[in-house]
């Protein structure tokens, strides 16, 4: 293997990342559970982790002398133990690195047109990318922070190394978006998961290399999207069709040549847009005069539907909507994802989450149902 | 000097694993191989007489139908055919070669090879379906009385055998589903079919193509099919269910009948999927349990060869207010003699040409012959005893599981979950199986998407004895231990065999880089190199 001509590898060491997981602190964001996490004698395994993924990625791909990363531990220490000759980019201040360096050094390397981002961290590192990135760069996580709920990284670090020479050579052409959650920490450490959808950043695809959705390849899924989304169209009615976040909602609106507000709700009627990420006084005061449908798909690995990621959608919204006007959308493979766990809601109102826990009809293709369970909890 | 051949063989009484190495050849294509103007055959020149008598034969075929360019079929000699496809043939894992249990669900059991015999007879090799029906007279005959017998075992009232396939039966049993509610003027209305996640796939499937909507039942808690859910899926709109039990994970849904009852009571018909049938045979019956349409694979449960081993055989079976509606003809009994009942108004017509396939039926008909009423229950009980046997020494293998339904006994197969040691060792389920076949043995994981997590399906049948079983569970074992101490050694194989593993799917996703006949193999590198 050899990696193709003028290939450039960013390289980004979150030297916090999974500093609190051993101590218990449920997550290492923010310089004072750093502080704690060190006091309660945190060593960082992050080092090892990032250097076995260089390691993995030198011996399947040879040289590499167009390696750029942070100084210090943010990367040029690793990166050197490696026998790697990097080129050093921005500064930070030694032991006292924060989101900010993480953002700075991903928004330089995109600047430096790098083919591929190698980090890593957890899911705060991952939403520091692709807060400053997004999805126009190729990303891949190697697995080091405590919370590992996005579908960005390898399935270890050996994995995200042998992904990153794959995809540097060329042996892997085939991008695809994937899910950047987090949760809010400090409402974790208060025993509540409220994991969240924060955005996507895009990855190589290998089906054994990366904890994806278990779909069995991206043409797939992509056809089973489109399927999904074109029952949907077939069947819809006058009413408006109120269209909740995600990539599984996405093609319902590319299929009709609409821009979907990926992490937003759009509200469409008679195959157009009515309302552009809207928020729930504006589905509020549409709801006054229209009748409407809500489109909804679960979180994947989490199974929320409502509560999570899609808040403008509120019980007071629900409650004028209607529960009978819920339309729920997935993959098999996202409710696979789930285990045999039944789908969540947490709407913030006991009433609509009791009335919404019963088996209901997801679609998971064209003419294709799943009878499946949903909990309140 | 005389030695003890046991010590080679034997470790601490247990036997040593098999030493095996496949052939591997690096055979060309055969369009490869081909050299302009070789022949098989030398056919010596028609005498004078002759040619003048037939004329140009060529022209008794209509001008659009002759070949404007002669066909691009290689050209060889007769041995070179012979060592080209020996040789292939060792590069292969025949189901009389190796231990089959590893491709569970397909009931891969031993094909008596008298069976064969039978079917190579002049008296039903050299057969025509075109023929007068009085001078084959034999073969209704046993279609005739091989129908007896699957009414017997599923409790049907009569069956066709025209499907060649266990797909193509369970698509007859849905265009009779769609045929009974058009004639009840519901077609409309009824628009949709029932299933579950672990029933045979093709019951999804045959519904999709006949124009259902299909809506797909998880397992409970309890790992069996979700009755809460189907409460919730039945309404005015269901044609039907189509359902499998034992499923493929092998655990057998004890609430069955309640299933069908709640299905019948929105007026909705059931079709029992019996391809898995081997664990209930003689035990238990479809119309018994309240089902309106089953189906049997010949190929499986009655012992006739699968897949590449020739066709198949499916029957398919009714109730008695169903029968009308069966593909024409079926065979009947006039007291006198047997003859094709073409007069079937109500017919949904054929699912293909003529009424089955014929050597099949025999050598199914001669399976259960030999065996009797009682030999049949005693395959079933074997088969669940072999597999019973399997699931208690698969789960002393560490980092092995058995989902759904734990600690309760499965029928004739197990889906098993490898996700531990996948978790702890980084070796899938895929691994293991190309390594398996280093051991020269066949293993597989299941249909896609994956429900039960790093999966492996095994079904012993009642073919294998407890010493192959053993053999089987040793060599998984061996792989698993190997997992622990060395997992590259087994995620880069095979290495004893000729299997090769993909490293890159991505091209498999491009039609434009891959090809299945030689034809489309030059017409894409032609566009390739443009």
């Amino acid at each position: 293997m050899a990696f193709s001509n003028q290939r450039t590898l960013g390289f980004i060491v979150n030297p916090v990342a999974g500093l609190g997981g051993r101590v218990g602190l449920k997550g290492s964001d923010g310089p004072i559970i750093q502080q704690r996490a060190r006091e309660l004698g945190a060593v960082p395994e992050v080092f090892d982790r990032a250097a076995e993924a260089l390691r993995v990625l030198k011996t399947s791909a040879g040289d590499l002398d167009k390696l750029v990363t942070c100084p210090g531990e943010m990367g040029e220490i690793t990166a050197v133990g490696c026998g790697f000759s990097p080129l050093i980019i921005g500064d930070i201040c030694q032991g006292m690195t924060t989101a900010e360096n993480t953002k700075e050094a991903a928004q330089e390397m995109l600047a430096l047109g790098v083919d591929l981002i190698l980090f890593a961290g957890g899911d705060g590192t991952a939403r520091d990318i692709c807060e400053a990135v997004g999805d126009s760069v190729p990303t891949i996580g190697i697995p080091a922070g405590v919370k590992i709920h996005s579908a960005v990284f390898g399935i270890n670090p050996a994995s995200a190394g042998k992904l990153a020479a794959q995809y540097l050579s060329d042996e892997i052409q085939t991008l695809r978006n994937a899910e950047v959650m987090d949760i809010d920490e400090a409402a974790y450490r208060q025993g509540i998961i409220s994991p969240g959808l924060f955005g996507y950043l895009r990855i190589p695809y290998h089906r054994r290399l990366v904890q994806t959705r278990k779909s069995p390849n991206p043409v797939s899924e992509k056809a089973t999207l489109n399927a999904i989304a074109l029952d949907i169209i077939d069947h819809m009615d006058e009413s408006y069709y109120i269209i909740g976040p995600g990539t599984t909602t996405r093609p319902i609106l590319t299929n009709l040549g609409l821009n979907k507000t990926l992490i937003g709700v759009d509200v469409i009627c008679k195959r157009k847009i009515a309302i552009a990420d809207a928020n729930e006084t504006s589905l509020l005061e549409l709801l006054e005069n229209h009748l409407a449908k809500v489109v909804v798909t679960p979180i994947g690995g989490q199974g929320f539907i409502f509560g999570r990621g899609n808040q403008q959608i509120s019980p007071k919204v629900l409650g004028k909507i209607g529960l009978d006007n819920i339309i729920v959308i997935s993959t098999p493979e996202k409710i696979l994802s789930l285990g045999g766990r039944p789908l969540l809601v947490d709407t913030g109102d006991f009433e609509i989450d009791q009335a919404l826990s019963r088996h209901i009809k997801i679609v998971t293709g064209y003419g294709e149902r799943i009878v499946y369970p949903v909990s309140g909890g | 000097m005389t030695q003890d051949i046991m010590k080679f063989r034997y470790t601490d009484g247990k036997p040593n694993l098999r030493r095996f190495h496949q052939a591997r050849w690096d055979e060309p294509i055969i369009f490869e191989l081909s050299q302009q103007g070789q022949r098989g055959v030398l056919l010596p020149e028609a005498e004078s007489e002759i040619k003048e008598i037939v004329g140009d034969i060529l022209s008794t075929i209509p001008e659009t139908m002759r070949r404007k360019q002669l066909p691009a079929l290689p050209e060889m000699s007769q041995a070179q055919v012979l060592r080209h496809y020996l040789r292939l043939s060792q590069e292969n894992l025949g189901a009389d070669l190796n231990v089959d249990i590893g491709q569970g669900t397909c009931t891969m059991k031993y094909n008596p090879k008298v069976n064969e015999q039978l079917a190579r007879l002049p008296g039903i090799a050299e057969i025509h379906p075109l023929q007068d029906e009085d001078t084959v007279q034999g073969i209704l005959e046993i279609m005739y009385q091989f129908e007896q017998m699957l009414k017997e075992i599923s409790g049907m009232a009569r069956f066709s055998f025209q499907s060649q396939a266990g797909s193509q039966a369970i698509y007859t049993c849905t265009a009779i589903m769609r045929a009974y509610h058009q004639v009840n003027g519901e077609a409309d209305q009824r628009d949709e079919v029932i299933t579950t996640i672990f029933s045979h796939p093709s019951n999804a499937a045959c519904a999709k193509v006949a124009g259902y909507k299909v809506i797909t039942l998880y397992p409970d808690e309890d790992g069996y099919p979700d009755f809460n859910a189907l409460k919730e899926a039945v309404s005015e709109r269901t044609a039907g269910l189509m359902i499998t039990n034992p499923e493929d994970t092998g655990i057998y849904n004890p609430n069955i009948t309640k299933f069908v009852k709640v299905v019948h009571d929105v007026g909705g018909l059931c079709f029992y999927d019996q391809a898995n049938a081997n664990g209930i045979l003689g035990i238990t019956r479809a119309r018994d349990a309240g089902f309106d349409m089953c189906h049997f694979n010949l190929h499986k449960t009655f012992a006739t060869p699968h897949g590449c081993g020739g066709p198949g055989g499916g029957a398919a079976g009714v109730s008695e207010e169903l029968a009308k509606f069966l593909p024409v003809p079926v065979v009947g009994w006039d007291g006198k003699k047997y003859f094709l009942d073409h007069n079937r108004p109500d017919s949904i017509g054929k699912i293909r040409s003529f009424y089955g396939v014929a050597p099949v039926i025999l050598k199914a008909y001669a399976w259960v012959m030999s065996l009797g009423a009682d030999g049949l229950r005693e395959v079933a009980e074997i088969a669940v005893l072999n597999n019973n046997y399997l699931l208690k020494k698969m789960l002393e293998i560490p980092g092995v599981s058995a989902p759904y339904a734990e600690g309760k006994p499965r029928k004739e197969q197990v889906r098993y979950s490898w996700q531990a040691l996948y978790e702890e060792t980084g070796v899938s389920s895929e691994d293991i199986g190309l390594r398996a076949a280093d051991f020269g043995l066949h293993y597989w994981t299941s249909h896609h998407p994956f429900v039960v997590p790093e999966p492996n399906t095994l079904e012993p049948t009642e073919s294998y004895t407890k010493a192959e079983i053993d053999e089987y569970v040793a060599v998984l074992r061996q792989i698993a231990d190997e997992a622990r101490t060395n997992p590259e050694f087994v995620k880069t194989a095979p290495h004893n065999s000729t299997v090769h593993r993909i490293v890159n799917h991505d091209p498999l996703d491009k039609p434009e880089q891959w090809a299945v006949t030689w034809r489309a193999y030059r017409r894409k590198l032609k566009q390739h190199e443009a």
